[in-house]
């Protein structure tokens, strides 16, 4: 319990990412099993059982430490666990424990024990602890954990512990459970990396370049590459065995939860890669639509009535158990339509071949995509011999997104980065002015500049500082950056009432009077509103 | 007693403890800069005070100064006398001691139990007002001893041997503290220091206190980044996230201050190690001293004042909050 106590103090206040993978790979390779898979499953959040309750916790502090206390306390620290980990008195009739125990031992005692089991054996832990392990046990607990190290991070360094790539990792991920005994047994060599043709998982997926207009355009020829509209929806995978369906995002997040009224309509086996969308009135809805869908963990009836989930086919990477990867695209895209036909669901149908002859029509069609009102953002081109290949292989898939929305926006407030810009002013909010003439936040960016650019708006906000709020900086509303983005949404949560897709920086504006900058209505106007 | 605009002031001897704003005559208790400011006409306070406001400028020529050693009873007139105890807050700290008509009043200014090897301990003073402070009154604050914090720092520089160690830490105190333990902890390397830090650290050695090597930071020339990689640099807190720290090599930003128990504090700060290391009693220090001084009241000057004073009244104790103004919490 000490090493995973020192080992997410380390992780929760180190900022990169780099370093915190030294730091996880040190561990998973000092810690014997089944410790190091319990501690890897409370970092990934993949654990599926509480140790004990949030008011167990509650309940005992109210019996040791006066209720305004207590309260004034938690009103400071502004949170429970870590209040109660700091200001736990000890019992006066403390059993001492020669040593902690191992995590693996507390995780078992807290599943074996009944209620009352777990209170005295919470008390005897928390009495034997210092505040920073009370408060590794308070969230490893209650699940409550939030060290800011995404599963991608730490499916990352198991690869780098490897020296695979990360793909391996993702192909056995989600059919492995904690502790992970198997995993470790194969990063040490000590066995064959698991097997997990039965159990539904997800695959890496194949990601496109952006296009390069001058050099890859005069390569593409009817007969070579098929033409597909990029739809703005989320880009899935949908793995069946037939029996059992899971849908995964691009990174491998789960969100079949979210979407069973697509999930008990897959009747094959197999592992389809296409764009997740929804279809209210039997039309394809915007991403505004889909994002109401993607915030629901479990969804109502009457919103899957309203907003039934879609899947556009693109590319077909399993069937029957069988993996299609190594086929030539062209052969892959008639199995999935052979597939898509046999299997006739009205949820699922294959993204169209676009017809063209040569890249004027490749041209007209990425111009008919802009006049889509954001449904479709644009054309993906793809070499019919290419392999099915994780990642993003040269010259195989390309992607032609219509040109950026611009708008001139007025820097609000900044924030320091982390990593190579820490210390520097490079996350930004903008915002455009309205009828009142007070700005209103539209979104905010962190790219789209240079290093020489990042230095001279650090230095303007320097020179520009008004307020502060916690780590938030405002500025004078002075500068003006225009600014580039996919689409815009209509959101509740954004004061503007607007919402950004993809925004970055396109160009400063310092020659730009902030009052000549953009107003709202302007959004409005691109909305079509 | 009595709270006035200037700060806590003492009617029979017609003086102010601590003010914030130039007086006739001031009692001063130690020499951070929300207790010891400049302008006065006549300073009381102990030989190493006076000697740490002579650094910093505080006391000017035309100055009348009266130092005292721990322990020297001085006739104040009108009948009061007034001597100084430590406060084992920083080197120098005291409680100023107050004797009029058979009532004593100490006002103990900021102070501490936890031990410290660059100043005098804290010494009880039974007395019938005590005067404290309560910047960490809440039962979340319970300091952790400091070879434990010292430890982690170590742990860390052995674990991540290519990354400077930036250590934020108040210039008066906390530096100087920070270092002898670390010495006494067994770690040789130089320390590397910003020039703020440089003027009372000589000060300190001046009064016997040996820290080892240590070198300013502005003598080594920029292109020698790699010469602090895995070392331990000292700046004021301000600069760990700085321009200033991005002449290091791949530097890690590490504050030490009694806050810093709190996590979401050292995430603010943009910490990535937070040592708690204090220079002001804990809470159950605060109210362990209250309860030796046998004082039948407990007047509050700053901090989180009202946890103390329910505390204290839970207790049976009497305790009363002066709402003093201008004590700046961020200087801990």
């Amino acid at each position: 319990m000490e090493r995973f106590s020192d080992l997410l103090d380390d992780l929760y206040f180190t900022n990169s990412n780099l370093a915190k993978e030294m730091i996880l790979t040190q561990y998973l390779r000092a810690t014997p099993d089944p410790d190091r898979g319990w501690a890897l499953a409370a970092i990934s959040g993949t654990l599926s059982f509480d140790l004990f309750k949030r008011n167990v916790i509650k309940s005992l502090m109210m019996e040791r430490m006066d209720p305004v206390l207590f309260d004034m306390a938690r009103d400071y620290v502004g949170e429970m666990s870590e209040t109660v980990a700091l200001a736990w008195p000890q019992s006066p009739d403390a059993v001492r424990l020669n040593r902690l125990p191992d995590l693996h031992e507390v995780i078992a005692e807290f599943q074996a024990r009944d209620k009352a089991g777990i209170r005295d054996y919470l008390i005897n832990l928390l009495d034997n602890m210092s505040p920073p392990q009370r408060w590794a046990l308070l969230k490893l607990g209650t699940r409550g954990l939030r060290i800011g190290m995404s599963a991608r991070t730490v499916k990352q360094t198991l690869a780098k512990m490897k020296d695979v790539e990360i793909d391996i990792i993702e192909s056995v991920w989600h059919g492995l459970t904690p502790p992970y005994t198997e995993l470790f047994a194969w990063i040490d060599g000590k066995a064959d990396l698991p097997d997990m043709s039965d159990v539904v998982t997800f695959s890496p997926v194949m990601l496109a370049h952006p296009i390069d207009e001058e050099k890859d355009l005069p390569r593409i020829t009817p007969q070579t590459h098929i033409a597909e509209w990029k739809w703005d929806g989320i880009r899935v995978q949908v793995s069946s065995t037939g029996k059992e369906t899971k849908i995964f995002s691009r990174k491998g997040e789960d969100i079949s939860g979210s979407f069973p009224d697509l999930a008990q309509a897959i009747d094959f086996r197999g592992v389809i890669d296409g764009e997740l969308l929804v279809k209210p009135n039997g039309e394809i809805g915007s991403f505004n639509d889909l994002q109401q869908r993607l915030n629901k963990k479990k969804p109502g009836k009457s919103l899957m009535e309203k907003l039934p989930a879609h899947v556009i086919a693109y590319d077909i990477i399993e069937q029957d158990g069988v993996s299609q990867r190594a086929l030539p695209l062209s052969q892959r895209r008639s199995a999935l339509a052979e597939l898509v036909a046999t299997h006739e669901n009205e949820r699922i149908d294959m993204s169209e071949d676009l017809t063209f002859s040569d890249t004027d029509d490749l041209r007209n069609l990425r111009k008919q995509a802009a006049q889509t009102g954001g449904l479709i953002e644009g054309v993906m081109i793809k070499d019919l011999s290419s392999l099915y290949v994780s990642g993003r292989p040269k010259h195989a898939w390309y992607k032609w997104k219509r040109d950026p929305f611009l708008l001139d926006a007025v820097l609000m407030y900044a924030r320091r980065g982390t990593g190579k810009r820490s210390s520097f002013y490079s996350d930004y909010t903008f915002g455009l002015w309205n009828d009142e003439g007070e700005l209103l936040p539209i979104g905010k960016a962190y790219f789209g500049f240079t290093d020489e650019e990042l230095k001279e708006i650090d230095n303007w906000i320097r020179r520009n500082k008004t307020q502060r709020f916690g780590p938030v900086q405002e500025v004078k509303k002075e500068l003006v950056f225009e600014v580039a983005f996919d689409a815009a949404q209509i959101s509740k949560r954004h004061k503007s009432g607007f919402a950004l897709r993809f925004p970055r920086i396109h160009r400063i504006r310092w020659d730009k009077p902030a009052n000549e900058a953009d107003r709202l209505d302007a959004l409005a106007a691109l909305l079509g509103q | 007693m009595q709270v006035r605009p200037q700060g806590l002031y003492y009617v029979p001897a017609d003086a102010y403890i601590d003010p914030h704003d130039a007086v006739g005559r001031a009692i001063i208790t130690h020499g951070h800069a929300d207790h010891a400011r400049d302008g006065h006409g006549e300073v009381f306070a102990t030989p190493e005070t006076l000697e740490i406001m002579r650094t910093r400028y505080y006391l000017k020529d035309e100055t009348q100064e009266t130092g005292l050693a721990y322990g020297t009873r001085h006739d104040l007139g009108n009948g009061v006398t007034l001597w100084f105890a430590s406060a084992g807050h920083i080197l120098g700290s005291a409680q100023a001691v107050l004797e009029y008509n058979g009532t004593r009043i100490v006002a103990a200014g900021d102070y501490k139990r936890h031990p410290d090897p660059t100043c005098t301990p804290f010494e009880v003073v039974p007395c019938d007002v005590f005067i404290t402070e309560a910047t960490f009154a809440l039962p979340v604050f319970q300091h952790p001893p400091l070879e434990a914090e010292v430890e982690k720092l170590l742990r860390s520089l052995r674990a991540l041997p290519h990354r400077t160690h930036i250590v934020g830490v108040y210039a008066l105190g906390k530096c100087q503290r920070l270092m002898k333990t670390l010495r006494l902890a067994g770690y040789e390397e130089p320390f590397y220091m910003h020039g703020a830090l440089k003027r009372l650290t000589e000060l300190y050695e001046g009064y016997g206190q040996d820290f080892g090597a240590w070198e300013l930071v502005s003598e080594i020339p920029r292109a020698d980044k790699h010469v602090f990689q895995g070392k331990i640099v000292l700046c004021p807190p301000a600069q760990i996230n700085d321009r200033w720290s991005r002449r290091f090599a791949d530097p890690l930003p590490t504050v030490a201050s009694g806050w810093m128990q709190i996590r979401a504090r050292a995430r603010q700060k943009r910490a990535e190690m937070a040592l708690v290391v204090s220079d002001h009693a804990d809470w159950g220090d605060l109210i362990r001293t209250c309860e030796e001084t046998g004082a039948d009241n407990i007047w509050i000057t700053h901090g989180r004042v009202e946890a103390l004073q329910y505390a204290l009244e839970q207790r049976g104790m009497k305790a009363k909050a002066l709402n003093l103004i201008g004590r700046d919490e961020s200087v801990e």
